[in-house]
């Protein structure tokens, strides 16, 4: 065993299901070092990190293979508290503080100092007095520690988010005999001058001996501040390279690289001398999570667009913006109209047709039958399906059911009959459900948003080839936004990247790897002088 | 078997089979059995329209209406005005029953708008408007008005808490073609509004306004992402579920020979959101079936079972006590079925 490293993770493999996350995994780093962890969504980034503490998603689904080395001994860590007691700690992406309690309290927080009483002695420890005293001089020592000189006793509701993530952190330092440090994607919510800051605060916490764990998604920070990358790419370990001897294009390629078939995309030529039919300028939504902070965007008649990037980014508030789904600003530019405030109804009714990222939740109603669901949006915005009797009207069940049979066969939606409830459809047949809905409709653009998410591989090619069909034999022009850059590059005659909420470039399926891990990465291609063969800069 | 008991659902097999056991003890102890069964038919007609009221608020997502007693104080308003105004007869019962809409529509919407600005709570909050309702109007009935003799008390200001409807409106529609079968009454009339109002609420959750209703009860979101107006369509099945319970106020007290004013409506929308519930509906789904057989269910048990409990308890008021047991039991099961009931 050789006692230069601090944490030696080997060979960890680790199956949910039969379905292989991870696969030999190798991971090692020495006191002091800041290591970076790249790879996509779901390259098996979080699955390594619950591994590592023991977490119980990991022992309720069988435990995992390999070994974990921890300060030159072999460690079974069956719980976050063996993590924590090793000094393994991890600042967290999403802030894990109460918003009530003060700094201290916060950083303190479950791991009070008290001292004994009268009452305690009777009735045992839960009821010991707190020192507030004491945790507030440690607070400070910790806020000390990442440069943070704001009063330790102030509330932590209503501070900016990235005292909070400093708080985190000093949370963390206080534990005593931290050794091992994990950064869960840190600068994600930070502004740049933020992110800086913390950057900083990650070499001086490296520089007095804690080893750091960096997962992010930025490679130029990866750059600035690494000694070695470690990349995973589909559960598998592509690389470690010490970060001197490599470039953010060889990492954006490491990440992304995998042969991609182009296969059956006849090439289509676009008139993009005409008017867009879809024009979006400045457009900004504000949906949680996903926010749009102003692109542009133009969208022409029969392409289909991809909109790719990585979760979180705000590519998914391009489409849920559009449709009025949630609050906006900016404008777009629909067939010659201008619109500022889409309303949903009215954008049903110009003929945009919406297949919701989230299925169970938006897409579909779970509880009602595939003839419902399929035909409930004509029926509403453009009063198809139904019978008139003059002072009412009543659905038309039987068209209603010729309808949902045509569906069911031409998409091929496994079911036992159109009276189904779709709750008890596959993933798959689900989405088939909710495409056949979008169509139902008559639209002539659709906006299709993560269409193969949690659905099989037979699913995503049906599901897929539909979608080409739809734009070759009926001219659709299609919007699909897509984690997948694979199914993107697929099927997509474009491809917008998003990042931060603004697009950080366009380019065709056929460029190359490192251009497009560059741009997911949040590097422009001018930056780095060699990028982009080709690719269409927008206005 | 199993399966059987599976597909109709737990609790109206229990219901059926205890409805089925009382009903053989009555025959074994020797009970008229056809007066029992003429009452219980008659009692399905009574209140068949106030259960029926269930179905729009649920199917919307406002959950069962607990206050459904608001359309039952309005349906009471319409009707003593009826009365006041001297008419008898079918005419008096139309003029309640038209009398009842507008009042429904204005109050139906204010209702709604109350039920909107406090989406999640909707069970509580209604549970307690009607309590209020029924709480004011005490007020009202003595302040409004009235002149009429047969309402008011002899002395002093306003209405008597129970007065006859005898030569009034009593029976107008259990008296419409009745007939005797096997020593069963039937009353035709009365089955049949109560089947006519059940086929014009069944039409409507089949029109398109009541198809956007339903599927946005069922899933908010995705009636939002279909251009839906989720809170006018809980409006609308607001004003209807309150509509019905004002007719279904009026066409009980026609075939209870008495209208009851004051605290009688506080608690009577607790049997019709029991009934809904045995008849199957949860929470957040109801049809019109469940209606019917939940009503046929919850008042078969709750008539049949008191003559037999007389029968074998023959001493002092056990029958009423009994009557408050089985009731507020039934009730009591019906509500842990909110959720599902399987």
């Amino acid at each position: 065993m050789d006692n230069e490293y601090l944490l030696e993770m080997k060979n960890i493999t680790k199956s949910y299901y039969g379905n292989t996350v991870l696969k030999n995994v190798d991971l090692s780093i020495k006191p002091g070092e800041i290591h970076c962890l790249m790879g996509e969504n779901g390259a098996g980034k979080s699955t390594l990190m619950n591994v590592l503490f023991g977490m119980n998603v990991i022992h309720s689904t069988g435990g995992f293979e390999g070994e974990i080395f921890f300060d030159g001994e072999k460690r079974n860590i069956s719980s976050s508290f063996d993590a924590m007691n090793l000094g393994i700690g991890m600042v967290h992406q999403e802030f894990m503080l109460i918003p009530d309690y003060s700094i201290t309290e916060n950083i303190k927080l479950n791991r009070e100092l008290t001292k004994d009483n009268f009452v305690s002695r009777l009735f045992g420890p839960r009821l010991k007095t707190v020192e507030y005293a004491k945790m507030g001089r440690d607070a400070r020592k910790a806020l000390d520690k990442v440069d943070m000189n704001i009063d330790e006793w102030i509330r932590v509701a209503g501070l900016p988010v990235g005292y909070m993530q400093f708080i985190e952190i000093a949370r963390e330092i206080d534990k005593t005999g931290i050794k091992f440090l994990v950064f869960d994607e840190p600068t994600a919510v930070l502004t740049e001058s933020e992110a800086d800051n913390l950057l900083r605060i990650m070499r001086k916490l490296a520089d007095s001996g804690i080893a750091i764990l960096f997962i992010t998604h930025r490679l130029d920070e990866v750059i600035k501040i690494s000694d070695n990358i470690t990349v995973l790419r589909d559960g598998e370990l592509v690389a470690k390279k010490k970060t001197s001897e490599t470039t953010s294009r060889e990492i954006a390629e490491l990440m992304i690289g995998r042969k991609i078939e182009i296969s059956g995309k006849e090439k289509k030529e676009i008139d993009r001398t005409k008017e867009p039919i879809l024009e979006l300028k400045n457009f900004k939504v504000k949906m949680p999570g996903e926010e749009v902070k102003g692109i542009d965007l133009k969208l022409y008649e029969g392409e289909i667009l991809g909109i790719g990037g990585l979760a979180g980014l705000g590519k998914l508030g391009i489409s849920n913006g559009i449709m009025g789904l949630y609050p906006t600003a900016g404008e777009f530019i629909l067939r010659g109209e201008h619109i500022t405030k889409p309303i949903t109804k009215e954008m049903l009714e110009k003929g945009i047709a919406f297949v919701s990222e989230d299925r169970k939740e938006v897409g579909l109603v779970t509880d009602a039958s595939i003839e419902l669901n399929t035909v409930f949006t004509a029926m509403n915005i453009n009063g198809e399906y139904l019978k008139d009797y003059k002072f009412f009207t009543l659905r038309d069940k039987k068209r209603i059911q010729e309808r949902s049979e045509k569906m069911i066969k031409d998409l091929d939606i496994r079911c036992t009959s159109s009276k189904q409830q779709v709750g008890s459809l596959s993933g798959g047949n689900q989405q088939k459900v909710c495409i056949a809905r979008a169509l139902t409709q008559n639209p002539d653009i659709i906006l299709v948003s993560e269409p193969t998410r949690g659905i099989d591989i037979g699913a995503k090619k049906i599901v897929l080839d539909l979608l080409k069909a739809l734009n070759r034999d009926y001219n659709m022009t299609i919007i699909m936004t897509s984690s997948e850059l694979n199914e993107l590059r697929s099927i997509a005659d474009r491809i917008a990247i998003v990042t931060e909420g603004k697009i950080a470039g366009i380019l065709k399926p056929e460029d190359s790897d490192a251009d497009f891990g560059l741009l997911m990465a949040g590097k422009s291609l001018d930056d780095n002088g060699n990028g982009g063969d080709h690719y269409d800069k927008i206005h | 078997m199993i399966k059987f008991i599976k597909d109709i659902g737990f609790p109206r097999f229990m219901m059926a089979l205890l409805l089925v056991i009382i009903l053989i003890t009555g025959f074994i102890l020797g009970l008229p059995v056809g007066m029992v069964i003429t009452d219980l038919i008659q009692r399905v007609g009574m209140y068949g329209i106030i259960v029926l009221a269930m179905v729009p608020s649920i199917q919307s997502g406002t959950g069962p209406n607990f206050a459904v007693t608001i359309g039952i104080v309005l349906g009471l308003l319409a009707a003593t005005t009826a009365i006041d105004l001297d008419l008898v007869g079918i005419t008096a019962f139309v003029f309640a029953i038209l009398m009842a809409l507008p009042l429904s529509v204005i109050v139906g919407i204010l209702y709604g708008k109350l039920l909107n600005a406090c989406k999640g709570a909707e069970m509580t909050i209604a549970t307690y408007t009607g309590f209020s309702i029924v709480q004011l109007m005490c007020i009202g009935w003595i302040v409004i008005p009235f002149s009429s003799k047969v309402m008011r008390w002899p002395i002093g200001r306003g209405l008597k808490t129970t007065f006859t409807l005898d030569g009034l409106f009593e029976k107008v529609l259990d008296n419409f073609l009745y007939f005797e079968i096997l020593g069963v009454g039937i009353p035709t009339g009365l089955l049949l509004f109560f089947g006519v109002v059940c086929f014009l609420v069944y039409s409507f959750t089949q029109s398109k306004i009541g198809t956007a209703i339903q599927l946005g009860g069922m899933n908010n979101k995705f009636a939002v992402a279909s251009g839906v107006d989720i809170d006018r369509g809980r409006i609308i099945a607001n004003v209807i579920s309150t509509y019905l319970g004002a007719l279904g106020i009026i066409v009980y007290s026609q075939s209870f020979g008495f209208i009851q004013l004051y605290t009688a409506p506080l608690m009577m929308a607790f049997p019709a959101v029991a009934a809904v519930l045995i008849g199957g509906a949860t929470a957040s789904r109801a049809k019109v079936s469940h209606v019917i057989i939940g009503v046929i269910l919850f008042q078969g048990v709750l008539t049949s079972s008191m003559p037999v409990l007389n029968e074998i308890m023959p001493f002092g008021s056990i029958a009423e006590i009994a009557r408050m047991v089985v009731q507020n039991g039934i009730i009591l099961y019906a509500l842990t079925k909110v959720d599902g009931g399987q």
